[in-house]
């Protein structure tokens, strides 16, 4: 339950481990307010994760997941309510179905998909969100940096 | 140009301990568009939003951004600060570095870093943020109740008190629901019709109350402040207008035998008729399945002899459309049906009876006058087995919860059972007795040590009916650890307290949550547990969840209070995030008004001067638009944008990233 790298994410043209930048897009309704649980409970996670705060997942152009690998970000997550509690009823459903067309084109211009996280994390799951943060922090520090020029490009 | 100020709150020591606040404020100072930055030791104190306010004039910024808590908690705080100050609330934002950040992060230049990037974030959201308002709706004051029971009945006299008008909608024949049909109310055994009567007819006869009786919800479409309504007005067959309800129609009805539902079964009414003496209104209807005229053709008896000539065979139902400001939801609850328990005799039993033909055996009025007599040959039972937790806390019938009020309607049967069968014997099997609420643990062991009933803690494994007519009920006494076999003269279960069958079916209508028994939802367990999460739909009584009399009172009170508050002012301010479609570009594709979870887009044709349509395109209905911003993510042309949340702001968002990132 602490901090799972030590060096600042600004300090890479030093030596050491490398530590992947996350953006992650979250609804206000469920994820926004579990991140706050998290808070409010003082769980410890990654420091790697830059929230976004949109008011609905179904807000998610996939530009927008785009833009931010762009931006510099090594992985994206993207988490709203779970299914049926969505608070406008449906975008969620709509983030859903966008997710799981966007993912496999992700994936045919070679961006690996371990780079793309998507979760249901309510207001209640402080837990589940720093687990979250956590575990994709961890799969996308194994992914290594994001080359925007040649995504397809792997650490060797 | 942008002049942004950014203040960073310590919050005393939660931020401050792991953020090193001098660094973020001069880092801040630094950015773009950046002109006054400070940090403060409280900033939600007093002096910490007149420190806000003080720059606002004196730097005349044109946009703020508080580092600090979660918008969640201060944001109201400080847009209420920068309204004060003259500056559109909406030019400020906050950084979420306490919740998303100090109280999450242990390294300080870590967190240090990471504050400074969701300032950097903010800063860089908020120059492109509009000056918005908030958008006015209108607010029609009448509250529709669906629902005529004791909680309807109570928003509905609520609320009318209040001086608003109400509509109230009951699906059978008289107000009053299930409180209407119990003999005596638990803990102070107070009968049920001289308390509920009264009310009833206050609501009829009060000047601020509609009442539509064998009426039910149709459609609802709309909003907060302003839903329509239809409402179907079901064919009574009896002009209410011309009946003085005064019997003769039902004395004369030939279909006699028809096993009357107020009673629950025990007694019979005919097919013209009032569910109860004490009916509001005090009118008859037809139930037209078992009316001889309206099945076969011929009959007619009731019209024949009708001084007022007030019975229309051909009355058909008929939708009436309203509108209101606010619904109250108080639609009640049914008894489970037992008959899924083969070993209590599956409903085949006539001696086996569930605890409203109980209180209807026990009521005065009812059809033996306030004597218990056992229904298959009306003789007085000398013994009498309740069974409680029937159905409820079984997990296998789906009914894992407690339905709440048997524990305490239990003790009172046995108690008015001892009341009136002076030689008799009740028997009661328990799970737990849950008597939790003023005066009802007393009155559980009154009933035990001033009335004799026996109770007996454990299950029974079967009912059955020996020849002699005699219940052999047989169970274990779980305390002593010894079976148990009763021969007795009548059963009583308490059946698990269930949705209406039709809940579902209803809360759809009106895009009300539900949980998986069927009861709806409230918008927060403990501090919004009479709202829906549907702006201005409120909920009230056993709909909910089980309740006894005085809690289903209790939130009607409160749904009421809810509902003037929201009558108290003519118009209603709300967010003015909404998504705003940029005409010029729209190319009509309909993406977005498919997509619409509100229905709030529509077509909207311009047209020229000679009245041609020369283009359609999308519109967002202001008023129905809830922000959620999914049109603009399937927006093909990208012609629709969300206030508060553009593509430039997220955009801008996403680029004070990657200033620092890489």
């Amino acid at each position: 339950m602490t901090d799972t790298h030590t060096k600042p994410a600004s300090s890479q043209g030093t030596q050491g481990p490398f530590e992947p930048t996350l953006v992650a897009f979250v609804c206000n309704w469920c994820t926004y307010a579990g991140a706050d649980l998290a808070g409010t409970s003082r769980l410890k996670y990654a420091a790697n994760i830059r929230i976004i705060k949109l008011p609905c997942t179904g807000r998610i152009d996939p530009l927008l997941v785009l833009k931010a690998f762009e931006s510099g970000a090594d992985g994206v997550l993207v988490s709203g309510c779970h299914p049926g509690d969505c608070h406008y009823t449906s975008g969620n459903f709509h983030a859903r179905r966008r997710w799981a067309i966007f993912h496999r084109l992700l994936e045919l211009t070679g961006i690996d998909s371990s780079r793309l996280h998507f979760s249901w994390v309510s207001a209640a799951e402080g837990q589940k969100f720093a687990d979250l943060v956590n575990d994709v922090v961890a799969k996308v520090r194994q992914a290594g940096p994001f080359d925007a020029v040649n995504p397809a490009r792997r650490r060797s | 140009m942008s002049r942004v100020g950014v203040f960073i709150c310590h919050c005393g020591e939660n931020i401050a301990r792991t953020v090193d606040v001098v660094a973020v404020a001069a880092a801040a100072a630094r950015m773009p568009g950046v002109v006054h930055s400070v940090e403060y030791k409280y900033m939600c104190s007093d002096p910490g939003q007149q420190l806000v306010k003080n720059a606002i004039a004196e730097h005349k910024l044109t946009g703020v951004v508080v580092a600090a808590c979660s918008p969640r908690m201060h944001e109201s705080t400080f847009r209420r600060a920068a309204a004060e100050a003259g500056l559109n609330p909406y030019l400020l934002e906050m950084s979420n570095v306490r919740e998303h950040c100090s109280w999450v992060h242990e390294d300080k230049a870590l967190a240090t870093e990471k504050a400074v990037d969701l300032v950097r974030v903010m800063v860089e959201k908020v120059r492109r943020n509009r000056a918005l308002k908030p958008i006015s709706i209108s607010v029609e004051p009448t509250a529709l109740v669906v629902g005529g029971g004791i909680a309807g009945i109570q928003a509905a006299l609520d609320i009318a008190n209040g001086g608003k008008k109400v509509i109230l909608v009951e699906r059978e024949l008289s107000i009053g629901g299930h409180m209407a049909r119990l003999s005596e109310t638990f803990p102070t055994l107070d009968c049920s019709q001289c308390i509920m009567t009264p009310r009833m007819v206050e609501v009829a006869s009060h000047p601020n109350i509609t009442l539509m009786t064998w009426s039910e919800v149709e459609s609802v479409s709309g909003f907060l402040g302003n839903f329509d309504v239809t409402i179907r007005r079901k064919a009574r067959y009896v002009d209410l207008a011309k009946c003085t309800g005064c019997g003769e129609c039902w004395n004369k009805c030939p279909a006699k035998k028809i096993p009357s539902e107020f009673d629950a079964g025990i007694g019979n009414r005919t097919a013209i008729y009032v569910p109860s003496p004490q009916a509001v209104p005090n009118k008859p209807g037809i139930d037209a399945k078992n009316c001889i005229m309206l099945t076969k053709g011929k009959c007619g008896a009731c019209a024949k002899v009708c001084p007022r000539q007030a019975i229309d065979f051909k009355d058909v139902d008929k939708f009436e459309t309203v509108k209101v400001g606010a619904i109250v939801l108080a639609t009640g609850f049914e008894l489970w049906d037992h008959s899924a328990y083969g070993e209590y005799g599956a409903g085949r039993l006539k001696d086996v009876i569930d605890g409203f033909a109980f209180e209807r055996l026990a009521s005065a009025s009812g059809p033996t006058s306030g004597q218990i007599l056992r229904p298959s040959d009306h003789t007085e039972p000398k013994t009498v087995v309740f069974i409680q937790c029937c159905g409820s806390r079984d997990t296998k019938m789906g009914m894992p919860y407690c339905s709440k009020i048997c524990c305490m309607y239990t003790a009172k049967h046995a108690m008015l059972y001892a009341h009136k069968v002076h030689d008799g014997q009740a028997v009661v099997f328990y799970m737990d007795i849950r008597a939790a609420g003023k005066g009802y643990d007393e009155f559980v062991r009154r009933a035990i040590e001033a009335d004799g009933a026996r109770y007996v803690r454990g299950r029974i494994s079967r009912v059955y009916r020996r020849a002699d007519g005699k219940l052999i009920v047989r169970g274990a006494d779980t305390l002593a650890g010894t079976p148990v076999t009763i021969e007795a003269d009548m059963v009583v279960l308490a059946d698990a307290v269930v949705a209406r069958k039709d809940s579902r079916a209803l809360a759809q209508k009106l895009g009300v949550s539900y949980d998986a028994y069927g009861f709806f939802s409230e918008a927060h367990p403990k501090l919004r547990p009479v709202e829906t999460a549907v702006a201005g739909v409120y909920l009230a009584g056993a709909c909910q969840a089980p309740k006894d009399i005085p809690d289903a009172v209790s939130q009607a009170s409160a749904s009421a209070s809810k509902v003037l508050a929201l009558f108290s002012k003519p118009k209603l301010d709300r967010e003015p995030i909404i998504a705003r479609v940029n005409r010029n570009n729209c190319d009509h594709c309909r993406a977005c008004i498919n997509t619409c979870p509100y229905k709030a887009i529509s077509d909207l044709e311009i047209k020229d001067r000679n009245g041609k349509v020369v283009r359609v395109v999308a519109d967002v209905n202001e008023g129905l638009c809830q922000g959620c911003g999914t049109c603009v993510a399937v927006c093909r042309s990208r012609s629709i944008d969300l206030d508060g949340f553009t593509d430039e702001q997220v955009f801008a968002e996403l680029a004070a990233l990657e200033s620092q990132t890489k």
